[in-house]
């Protein structure tokens, strides 16, 4: 890392909404956060941990495909996602299982998609297939947030879509917060700033200071914060969520440090950017060789010691509170993998579901494809079947 | 091939005595050639193409300080410096609408996109801008660019990373399309497209990245787009394909008590009409393998053009062996989905004994 504009935190020290410092001790006054609410961010991030590391290592023993480690960002992840309320809808990328998973998505799911078969989705979740294509969710979720407005004059409900700070390179990232802005949609854009899109330093993104500044010019509020204070996250998500529907108390809130506020008008528009600063711990993805481009990363700041730190300060945890959420993560974790493994390849599955109804083309040659299977079995795959 | 193929349009290609003496890649005889593989050759072909002529200039997501994310661009920022490799945002619009402003005034831009599924963001710039200007400036001004971008599946890879898009520009006047499937071509054909004063479109059998090795040679040499390679003559049935289908191909022609012929197409636009008509009216049989969904694929181009080429020498129906009509499915599932040499020499045994 050779310049300062390449350490997400470098620049903008006292840009940055923190609560947790990075040993895991108040620099503010705590935030109204419940204590419900806190152990659930501690036990969600928790699971987050156990299953990226399990995902890794069945990546490498050739049980899933390519993995995207969330490490160093699953904090806020989880935050966002527990900061939105039942009936939003999350939008996400290739890398936010453990938003996913704090909304409830299986992640047996997301374990047996890795291994290559297609699940119903994560609607009853109000998830989103994750978008691999970048930056593509963002004009949907404007326009998913945008349908109450349409409908009933009033926000129905608010979107979370997700975004790397590559992403906000895309045209689509224009689009999206343009359309937010224009019709002033009830839709929080999420970008985790980490540093990285694969080998490109943010540096060669973009010229702006921030991302959250990016906002202004749609008339969109930009906030930065610290992505990996799970508390940070929290509040700040929380208040755009409740900004984006109205909620009058909201809207009247500041947030606890102005400084903050990036961009655009604070308070006066429904649509927020959070630029939450994250690093990315590891690899792009399990493809990814970083060395060939980037020093060893800074893995200070973790989120996890972080929150749990506080948590032990406050006496909501202790040994064996901590050993106890262990346990309920390694046995949810075993469940997972055995359920996902438990799945099994049908060849036709492909034909299912291309339409309401299938075309006759698509009859066809799912026949001609049973006719081989039948008489050939799995050799018609090749070699390896 | 030799520097024959140079064309009067090519403004750049003659510029090539400063480049070739910094020469910090190739100091291997030119007489040699070298075992590469299909990634090690366009690696190859792209240090050949910039050493001839110092406007060529490779740009796209992470092809200089990691070298591309399948390696088809390592070691070229070092060879070439930063203003020749040069890594951009995450942006493919703006890669392939800067390519093309680069290309309009003359360097001889060499854009990548990561894999052929995020090409869509720059399809508006393609079939909009770079397919249409010669047209639109009456030949005043031209485009000269190419977009490489692997393709197709095999590897296991996530959603939207393993489709075979070539149809879609196919179908755009004003674009040529090539597809390698040798080691050797993937040089050849990536300097004919570089070469080319038009834009090219170059899609890479990702799944071939690796899998053989080819001598290659050490020099420049160039493919003339267009033409076709016969990979194994025969007389009873012409199969034509392109891309990482040629191998399975090949193993069910092996495969089939027939004396097959197997035409690798390597250009898909323009294409080789005089070699497939050429074929038909040897064998009287056809069928086409490719791994892109059938409704409108490239082979239903090249039905048409046998039975306006060669219909009365046909003694049957063209068989068409292709991907299905649905979204390349995931995992193991793929394998069902892509002919393999099995299915292949189904649908072939069909053409023979119809």
């Amino acid at each position: 890392m050779s310049t300062t504009r390449r350490t997400p935190d470098a620049a903008d020290a006292d840009h940055r909404y923190r609560y947790l410092d990075e040993s895991g001790h108040l620099v503010e006054d705590p935030p109204a956060v419940t204590e419900t609410t806190l152990l659930e961010l501690y036990e969600s991030l928790r699971f987050a941990r156990a299953f990226d590391e399990r995902a890794k290592s069945l990546q490498r023993q050739g049980r899933i495909a390519t993995y995207a480690p969330m490490a160093g960002q699953a904090g806020a992840q989880v935050a966002a996602a527990l900061a939105m309320d039942d009936e939003d809808w999350l939008y996400p990328t290739y890398r936010d299982n453990a938003a996913k998973f704090a909304r409830g998505v299986d992640p047996a799911d997301v374990l047996a998609l890795l291994a290559g078969h297609e699940g119903d989705g994560d609607a009853d979740a109000r998830v989103m297939p994750e978008y691999i294509p970048i930056a593509t969710q963002l004009p949907q979720a404007v326009g998913a947030a945008w349908t109450g407005l349409l409908r009933s004059g009033e926000p129905e409900y608010a979107t979370l879509a997700t975004l790397g700070d590559g992403a906000t390179s895309e045209g689509d990232f224009h689009e999206g917060l343009n359309f937010a802005g224009v019709f002033d949609t009830p839709t929080v854009f999420l970008c985790q700033n980490n540093g990285w899109a694969i080998s490109t330093p943010t540096e060669r993104q973009t010229r702006s200071e921030t991302l959250a500044r990016k906002a202004a010019a749609y008339g969109v509020e930009g906030v930065r914060v610290d992505g990996m204070d799970p508390l940070a996250t929290y509040v700040t998500v929380r208040r755009a969520v409740r900004k984006a529907k109205d909620d009058v108390a909201a809207v009247a809130d500041e947030p606890a440090d102005p400084e903050a506020v990036a961009a655009g008008p604070s308070g006066a528009t429904r649509p927020t950017l959070v630029e939450t600063v994250v690093r990315r711990f590891g690899a792009h993805t399990t493809s990814d060789d970083p060395s060939r481009y980037r020093e060893e990363p800074d893995r200070s700041g973790d989120p996890l010691p972080r929150l749990e730190t506080y948590l032990r300060g406050r006496g909501l945890l202790d040994d064996e509170r901590v050993a106890a959420v262990g346990d309920r993560v390694e046995t949810r974790l075993e469940a997972a993998v055995e359920r996902a493994e438990a799945r099994e390849t049908d060849p036709t599955a492909a034909f299912e579901h291309v339409y309401a109804e299938p075309t006759p083309a698509v009859d066809d040659q799912r026949a001609e494809l049973e006719r081989l299977y039948e008489e050939y079995g799995d050799r018609v795959a090749g070699e390896r079947h | 091939m030799s520097g024959a193929d140079v064309d009067p349009d090519d403004r750049g290609s003659e510029d090539v005595g400063e480049a070739a003496e910094r020469a910090p890649t190739h100091d291997r005889d030119d007489a040699d050639a070298e075992e590469l593989t299909l990634v090690e050759a366009v690696r190859d072909g792209l240090a050949a193409e910039m050493l001839r002529n110092d406007r060529v200039v490779v740009l796209g997501e992470d092809v200089a300080e990691n070298g591309g994310v399948f390696r088809t661009t390592d070691g070229l920022l070092e060879a070439f410096g930063s203003d020749r490799v040069i890594d951009t945002p995450l942006a493919e619009s703006g890669i392939v609408g800067a390519a093309i402003g680069l290309a309009t005034h003359g360097l001889r831009p060499v854009a990548e996109v990561q894999f052929s599924g995020f090409v869509y963001p720059a399809f508006d710039q393609l079939v909009s801008h770079a397919a249409r200007l010669r047209t639109r400036t009456r030949g005043d001004l031209t485009c000269p660019l190419v977009v490489r971008a692997p393709y197709g599946g095999g590897i296991r890879a996530p959603e939207h990373h393993s489709e075979s898009p070539e149809a879609f520009f196919v179908h755009q006047p004003g674009l040529k399309v090539v597809v390698p499937s040798t080691p050797r071509d993937a040089k050849g054909l990536l300097a004919g497209a570089v070469r080319d004063p038009d834009p090219v479109i170059v899609l890479e059998p990702k799944r071939m990245y690796r899998a053989t090795n080819e001598r290659v040679p050490a020099e420049p040499y160039a493919v003339d787009l267009g033409e076709a390679a016969v990979r194994r003559e025969g007389t009873e049935l012409s199969v034509f394909t392109y891309g990482a289908t040629v191998e399975s191909t090949l193993i069910a022609a092996d495969d089939l008590d027939a004396d097959v012929e197997v035409v690798d197409l390597r250009s898909l636009s323009p294409l080789d009409r005089e070699t497939i008509a050429a074929s038909v009216r040897k064998t009287g049989r056809a069928a086409v393998v490719h791994e892109a969904p059938r409704t409108a694929g490239v082979g239903a181009e090249i039905a048409a053009t046998i039975q306006e080429e060669a219909l009365l020498y046909q003694e049957a129906p063209v068989e068409r062996i292709t991907g299905f009509d649905t979204p390349v499915p995931l995992g193991e599932a793929e394998d069902y989905h892509i002919p393999a040499a099995l299915r292949v020499r189904e649908g072939l045994r069909e053409a023979v004994e119809f």
